[in-house]
């Protein structure tokens, strides 16, 4: 197959940000969802003490689960070929693609039909199918907007969150044939309902993510609103779902406390109008359902932070999305000045394993280190602290024992290196402090007024003209 | 080596240092457990699942086919689809409501795929059980009754006996030991489809059913 897949490196993330943050209209939308999202989230958890242990229960179970990832996966994977689902791995999103292509080569498959699934998007699921000649159609609504208009999600529950009612009406006026423009919200969902209901009928493949596997069951269970993720597993004769490897629990009863979780941190639902729990294909005596089922497992660089004890963490995500919810960074710039599938926090934390640090570093810088994720998070991700960590692997020497990822010490520069080296020289001689601060507090008045980034929108800095040291002198005398 | 192996073989090669317990689910419940009866559980299921726009209906053993022959009429429908013989599909066409034509899911989806797409007005299913907690009905698709059922045509009627109410979706399947052996779909189903895609505004009839209609079937001699 062609190596169709497309990388948006997050190296233009200054500039796409700065793009952002000048558009008025865009900064308005992001404000207004955000908004909208924390109100709903909140409301949904009107006793603190019951988030607290419900978070600490959904935490644990995440952990104990990567904890066992290994034997989880094959029990997995016993029971779902017991139950008649064939299971396929792949190290990456080339593997991915081909495994999927081989099998809509097999059932000699023109149509796909996807459900909302950020692993394909992950993989670059669709371009991949386009390369091969089948047509892989969105049927979210949002992920139909957005396919429609040619672009990427900007969020991940939220797929069309950066667009206006206007814009999606044009949308549909200028690209579906026969529409005329409408700004009724209740019209333009009819439109999209009417023009997906005929590719359901008509797909040869249903394609969807996958938001919890159950190991003890051979399970796979999906959450959605719409209707459409159960249209893809149900009516197509061949039903393909792709996932992480993390995505493994252990017990059925370890679903319950983490769909409660998710649906309520995410759009703030008590839960989703559909659970979807899929131990299996079609039986001899069934009138629906597919004939196949595939589950693909996805490493793409998830192993290398399921290596490291702290980094292991990020493997904990349940994808809600509260992260980039209540991200100040996120809500003024948006996803897809990312420029990666995952934006927000999470993105910044997973993409490094998933792309390289060389391409993603960027994201980690780009936070106030607030702790708002991390309060929200549903299952105790510390994500300042991986943020932190990742900031120091990027300017790790990469020879050193401190560079331990893809691309460590991607962000390191002589200047910077040669900086941290007087300083930590300075820090750490008594003497050499002392004699230093005297010079800094008396050469006050020789500070630069240019200090580079700092003074594009700060005053400089200057240092003050005693030291705390000559002011708890004076104080004591 | 294959994918499977690599993979495999480098979880296997980290070492986990900090053991994890098995997670306590049952007693998490437990310690929240509910002291209600049985009314005070309908009201929760009935709240939750009028929040998102369905209709929920008392009705009796004797009086459910009339009461759906007379929404029936009301919303329009002329045609409803039927569960493969099944008691309660036995029952309605008994009633023989007066202009609704019942069709029963005789054959396989393959062999008419769009007349179930284009020609269907309505269903109708029996839930499994139900979720007080969260407002959701839960459904076992099965030969008889299969999964597009309850997702293909834009009104969906469940009849629900008001017994098999649980008190959260924890204590549902582990009362009807889901874990034990689960069918090839098992569904939860809390409202109509919807979606919120468009500028966070909430619309219903997204991809699934527009409405969805509760007969909630109370046993002989309680008050409906």
């Amino acid at each position: 197959m062609s190596p169709v897949i497309r990388i948006h490196p997050a190296e233009d993330f200054k500039a796409r940000s700065r793009g952002v943050l000048n558009d008025p209209g865009q900064r308005k939308n992001f404000r207004g969802a955000m908004d909208f999202l924390q109100a709903k989230r909140s409301a949904q958890f009107p006793d603190q003490d019951e988030l607290a242990s419900l978070r600490e229960l959904g935490a644990t179970i995440r952990r104990y689960s990567l904890a066992h990832l290994p034997q989880l996966l094959e029990q997995l994977e016993t029971n779902l070929r017991a139950n008649g689902v064939q299971v396929h791995w792949a190290q990456n999103a080339v593997d991915a693609n081909a495994i999927a292509l081989g099998i809509a080569h097999r059932v000699e498959a023109q149509r796909i039909i996807k459900g909302k699934s950020m692993v394909s998007e992950e993989i670059e699921f669709n371009h991949a199918m386009e390369a091969a000649g089948i047509e892989a159609f969105e049927s979210d609504m949002g992920e139909y907007i957005v396919q429609l208009a040619d672009e990427k999600p900007s969020h991940i529950i939220m797929p069309a969150i950066h667009k206006t009612k206007q814009e999606i009406a044009k949308l549909f006026a200028d690209k579906i044939p026969g529409v005329d423009y409408t700004e009724d919200v209740d019209a333009l969902i009819q439109i999209g309902r009417q023009v997906l209901r005929r590719k359901f009928a008509q797909a040869d493949i249903g394609l969807s993510g996958v938001n919890f596997a159950v190991a003890e069951t051979g399970s796979l269970c999906l959450i959605e609103n719409e209707g459409n993720g159960r249209m893809c597993t149900t009516v197509p004769r061949v039903h393909i779902a792709i996932t992480g490897i993390e995505k493994v629990v252990q017990k059925l009863e370890h679903v319950p406390p983490l769909l409660s979780l998710l649906t309520r941190s995410a759009t703030g639902q008590p839960i989703t109008t559909y659970v979807n729990l899929i131990s299996g294909p079609r039986k001899a005596d069934e009138k629906d359902g597919p004939e196949e089922v595939h589950l693909i497992l996805l490493d793409n660089g998830r192993t290398q932070a399921y290596a490291d004890e702290q980094l292991r963490a990020t493997l904990q995500c349940i994808r809600c999305g509260a992260c980039m919810n209540h991200c100040p960074v996120y809500a003024r710039i948006g996803g897809h000045a990312y420029g990666t599938t995952y934006p927000g926090p999470i993105g910044a934390i997973i993409s490094p394993h998933l792309l390289g640090l060389e391409s993603t570093y960027p994201l980690a810088f780009a936070s106030t280190l607030c702790g708002a994720c991390a309060e929200v998070c549903p299952v105790k991700i510390p994500i300042p602290d991986l943020l932190v960590r990742l900031r120091n692997e990027a300017q790790a020497r990469p020879d050193s024992a401190e560079a331990t990822l893809r691309g460590s010490g991607a962000a390191r520069t002589p200047l910077i290196s040669l900086v941290w080296r007087f300083w930590s020289l300075i820090y750490s001689r008594l003497g050499l402090y002392r004699l230093t601060s005297w010079f800094m507090s008396r050469g006050r008045a020789l500070s630069p007024t240019e200090q580079g980034a700092w003074t594009r929108s700060r005053t400089p800095l200057i240092p003050a003209p005693k030291r705390l040291r000559d002011l708890l002198k004076e104080r004591n005398q | 080596m294959s994918a499977r192996e690599s993979i495999l073989g480098r979880l296997r090669a980290t070492s986990i240092t900090t053991p994890v317990p098995l997670p306590d689910v049952g007693g998490w419940y437990a310690a929240r457990q509910r002291q209600e009866d049985l009314p005070q559980r309908i009201h929760r299921l009935r709240s939750a699942l009028e929040a998102v726009h369905t209709e929920v209906h008392d009705t009796t053993e004797a009086d459910w086919p009339a009461l759906l022959a007379r929404l029936a009429a009301a919303k329009g429908l002329r045609t409803l689809l039927i569960g493969d013989r099944t008691a309660h599909g036995a029952v309605l066409e008994a009633s023989q409501p007066q202009g609704l034509q019942l069709l029963s899911y005789a054959q396989a989806i393959d062999s008419w795929r769009d007349a179930l797409f284009d020609d269907i007005d309505a269903s109708l299913t029996q839930a499994r059980s139900a979720i007080a907690e969260t407002g959701s009905l839960v459904l076992w698709p099965s030969a008889a009754e299969p999964r597009t059922m309850s997702l293909v045509p834009p009104v969906h009627f469940v009849l629900l006996d008001v017994a098999r109410i649980h008190a959260d979706f924890h204590a549902a399947m582990r009362a009807e030991g889901w874990a034990q052996g689960l069918p090839t779909n098992a569904l939860l189903i809390s409202g109509p489809s919807k979606t919120a895609d468009i500028q966070q505004t909430l619309a219903y009839g997204a991809h699934g059913p527009r409405e969805l209609v509760v007969l909630l079937r109370h046993a002989p001699g309680a008050a409906a």
